[in-house]
């Protein structure tokens, strides 16, 4: 167990720069409880990585990260056979029987272990991240079944082996396929939205520490606006905090038309997005 | 009602909405229920959320059914005024301060003292719709802005988002006011059936016919993640097909360099011809959200063909391909843009798929070629008048395929002025009521 108790994952996420939301700690506490995977979801630059690396500070663990792509495969996620090695042992060892042979070069020695088998053999505290699971292909769900539900890896040659400490698991999803339910079965869902206007000033504040009060609140505002707007790519938390940066590097103070106008493409990156919010902040009416 | 009991029947009420919950699940969340305890109802609220669904779109089923079967209180609020005005004046602080748990606190008041209605048991309840209508929260919006003003001053930029944030905040507020009302409504009546009934299922299952002004905003929003959904799937789909069948033909002749022996067989290569693909869709009233859907759908698909084709017909027939490809910057004014641009009504107003359809086989021809897939979008009810078979026919025999996507219910066709089953004859016809049959058949049916 890392946690005691919902409050206790509030503050301790939050001594390592983490701000969670009461949805993120109760279900980060159920994950650690309940021994579950957890899958998070939710619009890009909101945090879910940043979650998975927060946790394994907290809880002072290791950060084995799987990331995810189209066409990775089983000797990517999970083991592979050092081919070369054995090669070379084989070479080696001309004069030994082939049972001798055999029986070795399929040992640990000539097991390369890729992020999801590095995760389960370990012995000590382990946060596993499989960053953007839904950029694999669906074959690899598949692979990733017996890891979450059993936290066991089978190498054929070698036999079955378990996790003797469970991972925390991580898995995070920008849902541009959606995910097999077998695998949603297996993980706590949470998703992650836009945060409420209070939390996400106490963010801006804690990420940005020369911004002033004031200023930190009209940021949020805008944002806020923006975000209510049918717009093709609403701001998110990360362009929220690039923004306030952006700001104090130009000096401002408080917002006006102009600072609004230079700097918008910060916070939104299609022109037509920038129009459309140009017109329904009438930037133009200086 | 223990814990346990309230846990399987709201479980059963979310399975009846479509959410799919095994037992394991239901497990997990009792674990969850014992390790947060029942103090926190917001951390039980996430808790429950995060072991029982699997997807965002099914949240906004969830919260108000957890809220019919772990409410916040039980019968009529302690204190009650029912005084119109000192409801309205506390609202108004609350609004100015955005004070959620105040606000839900007036809602509870509100609907104890103006949303009942009838006085015998059986017909008595408690009504979100009058209680608004009386309260009439939209109405403060100038005082309240005049009031934060009064308060801060005029604070320069944010001024101008303060009045859309006000609107916000009553908005919240009506919400809150409908979810107690149904919680009141729940205690008369008997949880499970209200909680069945009066919960909106989700947007992907919603009718596209009966679907209101702001739930078909909320569809068009979901139109960009479907497409790229889909093209996910056509590229998946292709890419299995591009690993085909053996060519014979040239297995053999390769074997001739092993002495006969296939050792390598070759694989049969497609040629990575885009398919093209004809949308007639009926952009009369009755069917108009449902094919607006289903043109910014294949707009957004665009690039998975080499050419799309879109006709809208009520019973003249024209060409709008060209309005859609800007019409995907504002999907709102689609409709209003087609109806004014082309030409789409000869002298009636009322749709006539004999003489639309006609119209595209004598004028569009050329449209159709061996490679083309076509889909026709409507309701097939053609108001009595001829449904011109042959012109249907002569489609069939032009096109590859030709599919013809009907948003009414199954049960539906063929009766009155319905021509479906006519036309089913012909042309494959499939029933494409809400979001998820839609992307289900488009799934399916796109060639790839």
């Amino acid at each position: 167990m890392l946690f005691t108790s919902v409050d206790d994952v509030s503050a301790r996420l939050a001594e390592t720069g983490y701000l969670a939301s009461p949805a993120v700690a109760t279900t980060v506490f159920l994950a650690d409880r309940l021994g579950k995977p957890l899958l998070v979801e939710g619009p890009a630059g909101v945090g879910k990585t940043e979650l998975a690396k927060a946790v394994a500070e907290v809880a002072r663990a290791r950060l084995v990260r799987l990331q995810c792509y189209e066409g990775v495969d089983e000797s990517r996620a999970l083991y592979e056979w050092n081919h070369a090695k054995q090669l070379l042992r084989i070479s080696a060892g001309r004069d030994e029987t082939w049972d001798e042979a055999r029986t070795d070069i399929f040992s640990e020695e000539f097991l390369l272990s890729r992020p999801l088998l590095t995760a389960i053999r370990g012995d000590e505290p382990t946060v596993l991240l499989i960053d953007e699971t839904d950029k694999a292909d669906v074959e690899v769900e598949g692979l990733l079944l017996e890891v979450l539900s059993d936290f066991q890896v089978t190498v054929p040659e070698l036999g079955t082996i378990t996790a003797s400490r469970r991972p925390f698991v991580v898995l995070t999803s920008n849902a541009s396929r959606e995910l097999s339910e077998a695998l949603r079965r297996r993980c706590l869902f949470l998703h992650i939205g836009f945060p409420e206007e209070e939390l996400e000033r106490r963010i801006v504040r804690l990420r940005v520490p020369g911004l002033d009060e004031a200023l930190a609140k009209s940021v949020v505002r805008v944002v806020g606006a923006l975000r209510a707007m049918d717009l093709r790519k609403v701001p998110s938390v990360a362009e929220t905090i690039d923004w306030a940066r952006t700001l104090l590097a130009l000096g401002a103070d408080h917002l006006d038309e102009t600072v609004v106008r230079d700097s918008l493409g910060v916070l939104l990156k299609h022109q037509d997005d920038i129009l459309k919010a140009g017109a329904k902040l009438d930037l133009d009416a200086v | 009602m223990s814990t346990a009991e309230r846990l399987t029947s709201l479980v059963g009420t979310l399975r009846a909405h479509g959410v799919r919950i095994g037992t394991g699940e239901t497990v997990d969340a009792a674990q969850a229920v014992e390790a947060l305890g029942l103090a926190d109802r917001e951390r039980l609220r996430e808790g429950l959320a995060a072991t029982l669904l699997h997807g965002t779109a099914q949240r906004q089923v969830f919260d108000p059914v957890f809220d019919l079967y772990f409410p916040r209180g039980v019968g009529a609020p302690d204190e009650t005024s029912g005084d119109r005005d000192d409801l309205r004046e506390r609202l108004a602080k609350a609004l100015a301060a955005n004070d959620e748990t105040l606000m839900a606190r007036l809602a509870a008041e509100a609907v104890d003292g103006f949303g009942g209605y009838g006085n015998s048991p059986a017909s008595d309840g408690w009504s979100s719709y009058q209680t608004l209508d009386r309260l009439r929260p939209q109405t403060l919006l100038a005082r309240v802005r005049d009031d934060v003003r009064g308060q801060q001053g005029m604070s320069g930029f944010t001024d101008r988002l303060l009045e859309d944030e006000l609107r916000r905040r009553i908005e919240a507020f009506r919400a809150l006011v409908a979810a107690e009302a149904r919680r009141r409504v729940a205690e008369r009546r008997g949880r499970d059936e209200i909680a069945r009934r009066a919960v909106a299922p989700t947007t992907d299952r919603v009718d596209f016919l009966f679907a209101g002004k702001d739930r078909l905003a909320e569809l068009r929003r979901t139109v960009q993640p479907l497409a790229r959904k889909l093209a996910t799937r056509l590229a998946a789909r292709r890419r299995r097909a591009a690993r085909g069948s053996i060519d014979l033909r040239r297995t053999l002749r390769g074997s001739l360099s092993t002495g006969g022996v296939p050792m390598k067989p070759v694989l049969r290569r497609r040629r990575p011809a885009r398919p093209e693909l004809v949308l007639l869709c009926d952009v009369s009233g009755s069917v108009s959200g449902f094919s607006d859907f289903t043109m910014l759908l294949v707009q957004a698909l665009h690039d998975q063909f080499s050419k799309v084709r879109v006709f809208a017909f009520v019973n003249r027939l024209d060409e709008i391909t060209r309005l859609l490809e800007h019409g995907a910057a504002d999907p709102e004014g689609l409709g209003a843009r087609i109806r004014a641009e082309a030409t789409l009504t000869g002298w009636h107003g009322s749709s006539d798929y004999g003489v639309a359809l006609g119209e595209f086989a004598s004028r569009y021809a050329d449209a159709l070629s061996p490679r083309t897939t076509v889909f026709v979008l409507g309701d097939a009810r053609t108001n009595m008048s001829d449904p011109n078979l042959p012109a249907v026919r002569e489609i069939t025999e032009r096109a590859r395929h030709v599919y013809w996507l009907n948003p009414e219910a199954r049960a539906q066709w063929g009766t009155g002025d319905s021509a479906a089953y006519e036309y089913a004859e012909s042309v494959e016809m499939h029933e494409c009521r809400n979001v998820r049959q839609l992307s289900a058949l488009v799934g399916r049916l796109l060639p790839i």
